[in-house]
């Protein structure tokens, strides 16, 4: 394990930010913590960055016991949300500072500079001001200026926060991209569950204070541990008091086995998707269907469905329910 | 066409009170600011320039300038390391008592200077205990040097915290803490990261304080006793060549410490609108 938190418990006052909390991130993945604000997760980052002391609970670090380390001797590289660029240096002197800090001879740095703003695709930007680069710009810079100093984890606390939904999306592919190029142990901080799918290799997800789960992305989604997991990881919808994926609500015309007849209230068209919101047993809910489904069942409002869960354990079914 | 007749009327109001409170405050300037200063300038240079040179260079007016600089200088000096400390502590951290210390920074402000300079002749005068203590072991605090500059200290203690603490607040801990895990030590990153970060605030905290130092009179005029060549500065030298009946230097000594403080006046024009506005 490339960072082992044991029964962290961190106080703000009388808010409890962690609960007892144990978590191990395995060498070489990206890992996410996810959750919703205020859930602990940026604090636990932090913890493992030595930014904040756990009150109670040790930080073992690539087997190295950490927990009373100041951030200086920990060897971690931390990216903000907000980038924390320094803004009186040049895109080079910002990457170049913890190398500068290390008294590395100077062709050295030149060299490693060099190479890391090739990385992050900033070569251009080289003697830039902060003030002069874009937001996707700046947390590329943060991020060479991270690994310059070829640390053991690193740690990035809503790395794309600030930024708009393209920007957003383009960098969290092009982090992908990079971890697989560059296999530093990664944890992210992130409450957006899309980004957490997309490109970590494990989640841990955080509430109030506690792990709710943790594990590989399609297991948390196929297999949540409970009604919070399920709803936060995506959209759910209830049926006979049950918790279930709106996609995977079979929707048909006529009555058949385990059908439960419901109303249709309203069919939304969203592109592909269609969402039919129906009224089951005097309970508003609602099921995905894809377009094609939509018009050969020839669904309105008014007319009258039946509902059943559609069985998902066969990779056929799935297959045939995303095309 | 109701509306244009009645919006006319409105803008011709607003034109005459808008002149009206111009010259209101360009003659309560006039009469409070420019003519003294005017006046000055006249009075010093009113036989020529020999006369003014003759009066600041002789030797009291030079020890006078002397006297002043090094004070404050040293006031300034102290101020920096002590306001950009305090700053620091008051932004950056929370400990019992920082609303009083708060709110004590800012007494200078509220105490009269003549003030000042008794309490710290009380605490510190060649009878008192601990004055005595000093004045023993050859270091006499009152009716010299040292006690000037902690008056001096003492009255411009606000201006350079005050400058630097909103500036410290908006840049936030995330640079510092950036650059601890990048292995800076906390005096690397407040050397590399911190001080750049203030330092335009802090250049202009540092002139305002500069130029109440140099202007300063009540409390330097109660702890320096006035030897004349020993313990008097600028400020002092005009006030004591004025009631000798030595007009000349008293006006040309003046006219100096005026145009000290309109180059201090322009310096801070100038370092204002960089980062501390």
């Amino acid at each position: 394990m490339a960072i082992d938190a044991a029964h962290v418990t961190k106080r703000f006052g009388d808010f409890v930010a962690l609960d007892d909390v144990s978590v191990d991130i395995p060498t070489g993945a990206l890992t996410a913590l996810l959750g919703p604000s205020g859930g602990g997760k940026s604090t636990l980052l932090r913890i493992i960055a030595g930014l904040e002391q756990a009150d109670s609970g040790t930080i073992t670090i690539e087997g190295e016991e950490a927990t009373r380390l100041s951030p200086q001797r920990r060897n971690v590289g931390f990216v903000f949300q907000h980038y924390a660029a320094f803004k009186h240096m040049t895109v080079y002197r910002n990457v170049a500072f913890g190398l500068e800090i290390r008294k590395v001879p100077k062709d050295k740095i030149r060299r490693r500079v060099t190479e890391l703003l090739e990385l992050v695709h900033l070569d251009a930007m080289a003697h830039r001001y902060p003030a002069q680069l874009s937001g996707g710009q700046r947390q590329r810079m943060a991020l060479a200026r991270a690994l310059a100093v070829e640390p053991k984890v690193l740690l990035l606390d809503e790395p794309f926060g600030a930024l708009d939904a393209q920007v957003r999306k383009e960098l969290r592919t092009w982090l992908r991209r990079l971890h697989d190029e560059v296999h530093v142990t990664t944890v992210f901080v992130t409450h957006d569950q899309e980004e957490a799918m997309e490109v970590a290799d494990s989640i841990v997800v955080l509430a109030n204070g506690r792990v709710e789960q943790s594990g590989r992305p399609d297991e948390l989604y196929e297999r949540p541990a409970n009604d919070f997991v399920m709803s936060f990881l995506g959209p759910v919808t209830t049926l006979g008091g049950e918790l279930v994926r709106p996609h995977d609500l079979e929707v048909l015309v006529q009555p058949a086995q385990d059908t439960v007849p419901a109303t249709v209230l309203r069919v939304v068209r969203l592109g592909f998707e269609v969402r039919v919101e129906v009224l089951l047993d005097g309970v508003e809910t609602w099921a995905q269907v894809t377009r094609t489904t939509a018009a050969r069942l020839g669904l309105q409002s008014g007319s009258t469905v039946y509902v059943r869960p559609e069985r998902v354990s066969a990779d056929s079914d799935s297959l045939v329910a995303s095309a | 066409m109701p509306e244009l007749s009645s919006a006319a009327p409105k803008v011709a109001a607003s034109t005459v009170s808008k002149v009206a409170l111009r010259s209101v405050a360009l003659t309560y300037l006039f009469f409070l600011l420019v003519l003294p200063l005017l006046l000055i300038c006249w009075r010093t240079f009113d036989h020529g320039l020999t006369p003014v040179w003759t009066a600041l260079s002789s030797a009291s007016a030079l020890h006078a300038f002397k006297v002043t600089v090094i004070v404050a200088v040293l006031a300034v000096a102290l101020n920096t390391v002590f306001g950009v400390g305090v700053a620091i502590l008051l932004v950056r951290h929370d400990f019992p008592g920082k609303r009083v210390l708060n709110a004590f920074i800012d007494l200078p402000l509220a105490v009269s200077p003549v003030v000042v300079g008794l309490a710290l002749v009380l605490v510190y005068g060649n009878t008192t205990a601990l004055g005595g203590w000093f004045s023993d072991h050859g270091f006499p605090i009152i009716f010299s040097i040292p006690g000037m500059v902690l008056a001096t200290v003492f009255v411009s203690l606000p201006l350079i915290v005050r400058a630097v603490a909103p500036v410290l607040a908006e840049v936030g801990v995330e640079q510092e803490q950036a650059a601890w895990t990048l292995g800076a030590s906390p005096w690397a990153a407040f050397r590399r990261i911190t001080l750049p970060a203030i330092r335009w605030a802090l250049a202009y905290g540092m002139v305002l304080a500069l130029a109440r130092s140099l202007g300063e009179y009540g409390a330097v005029a109660v702890v320096s006793g006035r030897l004349v060549d020993q313990t008097q500065t600028l400020t002092l030298f005009v006030e004591e060549r004025y009631q000798n009946f030595d007009q000349a230097a008293a006006y040309a000594a003046s006219f100096a410490l005026a145009f000290l403080a309109v180059v201090i006046l322009l310096l801070i024009k100038f370092l204002r609108p960089k980062d501390s506005a």
